[in-house]
């Protein structure tokens, strides 16, 4: 048990990479045994990142070098800098890998039936997997050039997902805008690494951060990188791949795209709050991300309201919604240089930032799965064509209502929580932050209201009267997800103290992330 | 005068950066959009590759070396990955804009275009 505890965060990676090359392979022996070796894997996978969380919560940041005599000697002997490939996750590193791994999960085991009647089914699994690896990879990474890599690795499996079902032209045009949007993102983390690299011969975070002297060059590459990975994680004024992309994704892997494009947000905080902390100006940037996420919000929930297609709807709520953790967070670094006001709200506003990510992944991830659950059986994604499919599809519906209400902030449900946190906290930097959220908020509510109505609601339609409730499978990958929704939503505080109170504070805990690297600290 | 000639590559890198923002924003054929990506990537390609040269440093081949001093060699190793995965991306975008030809019968960016709103 304590080798697969030090070794657990190498494998979390290591293991799906290899077995979605496996998955090919294993498919020969039938599809049946492909998909069980793939929910197994990814079960594995899951069970490393609650090992991984259990030690990192117990002694701290977990370090893992690659290549080293130990895995926590990250700086070699005769050498002043650590040269080697480490893996440093801290609590946000395993928070946000809590997130992928439960996502990839329920995708997965919601992809079997929803998959069936699909050609190429080895090359999704392959594809599936690589996601996941990617997402996992660019959490638990600790030198910048492997967030690239892992990036590219998210970026070509998540535009290869979306644009899986060619037989439609926009998933091809979907995929093909992420991919263009992705890889020259991508390329301007690169070349913010190359900057980093030339000044400071080094690419560890870790030691980047430790030396960091703010020049000009530095200041390029923080524009880069802020730019990319807001890009990439679907904030105005770079969103308008989202919707484009997120609507044709076949069965499960919309949720799990969402999962990376979060993956991408954290990265950003990362970026932010470790590798230039206090040494930027934080109130410019921080209001930057506030603006931002304020202009999210807004845009997202007035183009929802519009939409026809229902997946499309819910990806607009994506920008939306993405825009209350930008706000969150944005109010934490506004006031990273001022710690009485850190302590009085700038750490609840990055927790509930940050809460908002895990309960958002989990109610979208649950809503955008209803939404293909309703293009399954009905072949439309037309909210005017739709009806009275409460009746067909009582578990959808109730699903999907589980989902509606947290996400429009109504009590009890944990959307409320996490909303209620970052109104608290944003409302003593400025008022009017927190009621443009809350009237996002309503907005929200109106909009999936609309859904509701006419999909779920009304006379039964006679062109739809033989469809049945989605299968099994489908139906538990939507109950793990709804599972999680319901149980933040029972026990708000535990979840809070024991995983995202730890998260915010390791984003804080600049000196903590240099020195597990550098020792002293 | 060698200043000038040190900082020549740098100045190339600025000038394939301008050219490949300047053909992605400009250009509506998707070809040539995907010909503007390859040329950002060559960029940053040769920016890396630049900051890897050492003015006398002893490249780090163990047969014959004339000294155990040698370069790191991980600009060199980024290239490489980085050139790599180029392809794999250039081969992707290239298989995504076939697939869009046979849809649509287009390569123009606004022709082809089938999601609106």
């Amino acid at each position: 048990m304590d080798a697969l505890t030090a070794h657990s965060s190498i494998l979390a990676i290591a293991i799906p990479l290899f077995a979605a090359f496996l998955t090919p392979l294993v498919g020969k022996l039938g599809a049946r045994t492909r998909n069980v070796f793939v929910v197994v894997v990814l079960a594995f996978v899951e069970f490393l990142v609650l090992v991984l969380a259990r030690d990192i919560y117990a002694n701290g940041i977990h370090l893992y070098t690659l290549g080293a005599v130990s895995p926590s000697l990250a700086i070699p002997e005769h050498y002043m800098v650590p040269v080697r490939i480490v893996l440093e996750v801290d609590g946000l590193g395993v928070f946000m890998g809590i997130i992928s791994a439960t996502v990839a999960l329920a995708g997965a085991i919601y992809s079997i039936s929803c998959m069936k009647h699909e050609t190429g089914q080895d090359r999704f699994y392959t594809l599936l997997l690589l996601l996941t690896v990617g997402m996992l990879g660019i959490q638990f990474t600790g030198d910048l050039f492997n967030l690239f890599v892992f990036l590219e690795i998210l970026s070509i499996s998540g535009a290869a997902l979306a644009a899986f079902r060619t037989r439609f032209i926009d998933a091809v045009e979907g995929g093909f805008k992420y991919l263009i949007v992705s890889t020259v993102a991508a390329l301007m983390v690169l070349l913010a690494t190359g900057l980093f690299y030339g000044q400071y011969n080094l690419l560890n975070i870790a030691a980047i951060a430790d030396v960091m002297q703010y020049t000009a060059l530095d200041k390029i590459a923080l524009a880069l990188l802020i730019v990319a990975l807001l890009t990439k994680s679907g904030g105005v004024p770079s969103h308008w791949w989202v919707p484009d992309t997120y609507t044709p994704a076949p069965a499960g892997t919309s949720p799990m795209i969402y999962a990376a494009t979060l993956a991408c947000m954290s990265t950003m905080f990362r970026v932010a709050f470790t590798l230039y902390g206090v040494k930027m100006s934080v109130a410019t940037i921080g209001w930057l991300i506030i603006i931002a996420g304020l202009l999210s919000m807004f845009v997202g929930v007035t183009m929802a309201l519009r939409q026809t297609d229902v997946k499309r709807l819910m990806a607009y709520h994506v920008i939306s919604q993405g825009g209350y953790m930008l706000l969150g967070v944005g109010v934490g670094i506004a006031v990273l240089g001022d710690p009485q006001a850190l302590a009085a709200y700038g750490r609840e506003a990055v927790a509930g930032g940050l809460f908002h990510v895990m309960n958002h992944a989990f109610f979208k991830g649950l809503l955008l799965l209803t939404g293909e659950a309703l293009f399954f059986r009905l072949g439309t994604r037309n909210l005017n064509r739709m009806g009275g499919m409460g009746r067909n599809m009582k578990w959808t519906c109730a699903f999907f209502l589980i989902g509606a209400l947290a996400i429009s902030g109504v009590p009890p449900l944990n959307g409320f929580a996490s909303k209620l946190m970052i109104y608290e906290a944003s409302y003593q930097l400025n008022p009017m932050l927190t009621i443009i959220a809350m009237m996002v908020s309503i907005m929200t509510l109106a909009s999936f209201t609309k859904v509701f109505q006419s999909a779920f609601t009304g006379p039964e339609l006679p062109e739809y009267k033989e469809v049945r409730e989605v299968p099994l499978s489908m139906k538990l990958g939507m109950g793990i997800l709804a599972g999680a929704t319901l149980f933040i939503s029972l026990f708000p505080s535990l979840v809070v103290n024991t995983i995202v109170y730890p998260a915010a504070d390791a984003l804080l805990n600049q000196a903590g992330y240099i020195g597990a690297v550098m020792g002293g600290g | 005068m060698s200043e000038f000639l040190a900082n020549i590559p740098f100045l190339a890198v600025a000038a394939l950066i301008c050219v490949a923002l300047y053909i992605m924003m400009s250009q509506r054929n998707l070809i040539k959009v995907v010909m503007g990506v390859v040329i950002l990537e060559s960029a940053v390609n040769l920016f890396l590759v630049t900051l890897g040269y050492r003015e006398g440093g002893v490249a780090p081949i163990f047969t014959n070396a004339p000294g155990t001093l040698m370069v790191l060699p991980v600009p060199q190793a980024l290239t490489l990955t980085s050139i790599v995965i180029g392809v794999a991306t250039t081969a992707l975008m290239l298989s995504m804009i076939m697939l869009i030809y046979r849809h649509t019968g287009e390569t123009d960016a606004e022709k082809s275009r089938k999601v609106k709103g």
